[in-house]
């Protein structure tokens, strides 16, 4: 390990992407290291053994596990640059309060949305479109979540817009009809270099990933 | 500060509400305490929390702040000058909030079903996961207690509201399955530990009483068994 940043990681995944995300805004080099999950390294396992699980950011030998935990770490460690988080305590609240939101509903829901098929697919997009509503109005008529800037809840939801293909394609419905603000504050953030060098080719998330695992499990 | 400037919708037996009031105790701020009736939500509740719907919200100055760890975090950085919660250090931080994480998402989840199991098998299949949560916790607090005696060292921490909050629970499923979850042979860290921080007085007003908790725990169970949803 001769970088003092490391990132294990796997390529389409949200949680990692936030991480990326984060590390880019900061200014940070690092050393990425794809895992392959079905055959998970000796390193992944020994930093987190916890919940074996990507991403994990070893800084100086020492590991940080689960993404807005590394992603609010980043935040803290290079203070000096892009701050992620407002300095206001109310508004770093509200912060915490919708990247926890991010994590418990847009995941699981998005998840759902792609392992399954008939009503449990059609109830699973329902949801994942009322949860991206809710966000829609969260976010007003500000440039990013962040206010001016891009801040900790956009990071936390970014990733996402790399699935948003994959999603329409499994559930047969386009984001823009539904969640037009969410679509256009994904492409302002995407000209950020930060955020579209972090983040993977949404096509090649559907066509590599998505859509030959739904092939494997039974659902197409 | 005037009492009327910090409320705290929530209810006597959740956890969450009790990080909410021990942090709120180890800043000493004076709050008032507004207890929300069991299957009845405020209108106050719903229109703080519209998100969610759910308990503790604390209201600061009628702006309200949700999510218990949230609430913590938010009560450490305005009430500043009162002893610490969180780790000044960003690594400590990041293992305190790495913890108190897996508490929320896989730990309390297990412990939650224990005493809803019917039955022996079901009873230990359901006791399994809980153990192994205890042993990674009893790991942990031997890697960054320094000495103890709670996880944040010579002080209360977040890892330690965190987790301790569920320390009503974990009696009430001890005196359900009659099995010592806690104890000195297999968790003694966390047995010197659970009587400290149960002892904090910060803690011991709100921690609710075991037998208390049984019986309202029960009653929860009953309620849920007799509607299907």
């Amino acid at each position: 390990m001769t970088k003092v940043v490391v990132l294990l990681d796997f390529w389409l995944s949200p949680f990692g992407m936030r991480v990326r995300v984060a590390l880019a805004e900061k200014g940070v080099e690092y050393e990425y290291r794809e895992e392959d999950l079905g055959n998970k390294s000796q390193l992944l396992l020994q930093m987190n053994p916890v919940h074996k699980k990507i991403p994990v950011l070893i800084h100086n030998g020492k590991p940080i596990c689960e993404s807005l935990v590394i992603v609010q770490y980043i935040d803290e460690t290079w203070k000096n640059k892009a701050p992620l988080l407002p300095s206001d305590p109310y508004q770093r609240a509200e912060a915490r309060f919708w990247g926890d939101y991010i994590d418990k509903q847009i995941y699981s829901c998005g998840r759902r949305l792609w392992t399954t098929k008939g009503e449990e697919q059609e109830a699973a997009k329902k949801e994942l479109i009322e949860c991206f509503k809710v966000l829609e109005e969260h976010l007003g008529d500000r440039t990013y979540f962040g206010g001016d800037n891009l801040g900790f809840v956009d990071v936390a939801l970014i990733p996402f817009y790399s699935w948003f293909y994959a999603f329409e394609t499994c559930g047969n419905f386009k984001m823009e009809e539904w969640c037009p603000k969410i679509v256009s504050w994904a492409k302002t953030c995407m000209q950020r270099e930060s955020v579209s060098k972090s983040l993977v080719d949404p096509l090649k998330v559907c066509h590599d990933f998505v859509l030959p695992r739904r092939k494997t499990l039974g659902l197409d | 500060m005037a009492k009327g400037e910090v409320k705290l919708l929530g209810s006597w037996p959740s956890p969450y509400v009790m990080r909410a009031r021990i942090a709120l105790n180890l800043k000493s701020v004076e709050y008032e305490f507004l207890e929300e009736k069991l299957g009845v939500k405020s209108e106050l509740l719903l229109k703080s929390n519209p998100v969610h719907k759910k308990i503790p919200v604390l209201l600061h100055h009628s702006k309200p702040i949700c999510e218990s760890l949230v609430i913590v975090q938010y009560i450490d950085e305005v009430w500043s000058s009162g002893p610490a919660i969180l780790p000044s250090d960003p690594y400590d931080r990041a293992v305190a909030r790495f913890w108190a994480s897996y508490v929320d998402e896989k730990f309390f989840p297990a412990l939650r079903a224990l005493p809803m199991a019917q039955g022996k098998e079901a009873m230990e299949a359901a006791m399994h996961p809980v153990k192994e949560g205890l042993a990674l916790l009893e790991d942990a607090y031997a890697n960054h207690s320094k000495g103890g005696p709670f996880f944040g060292g010579g002080q209360i921490s977040y890892l330690d509201v965190a987790f301790g909050c569920f320390l009503g629970v974990i009696r009430v499923s001890e005196k359900v399955t009659g099995v010592a979850l806690i104890n000195e042979h297999t968790t003694p860290g966390l047995a010197g530990w659970a009587e400290e921080f149960c002892a904090h007085p910060a803690v011991e007003d709100v921690m609710p009483d075991t037998d208390k908790l049984t019986e309202f725990i029960n009653r929860i169970i009953k309620m849920k068994s007799q509607s299907p949803n």
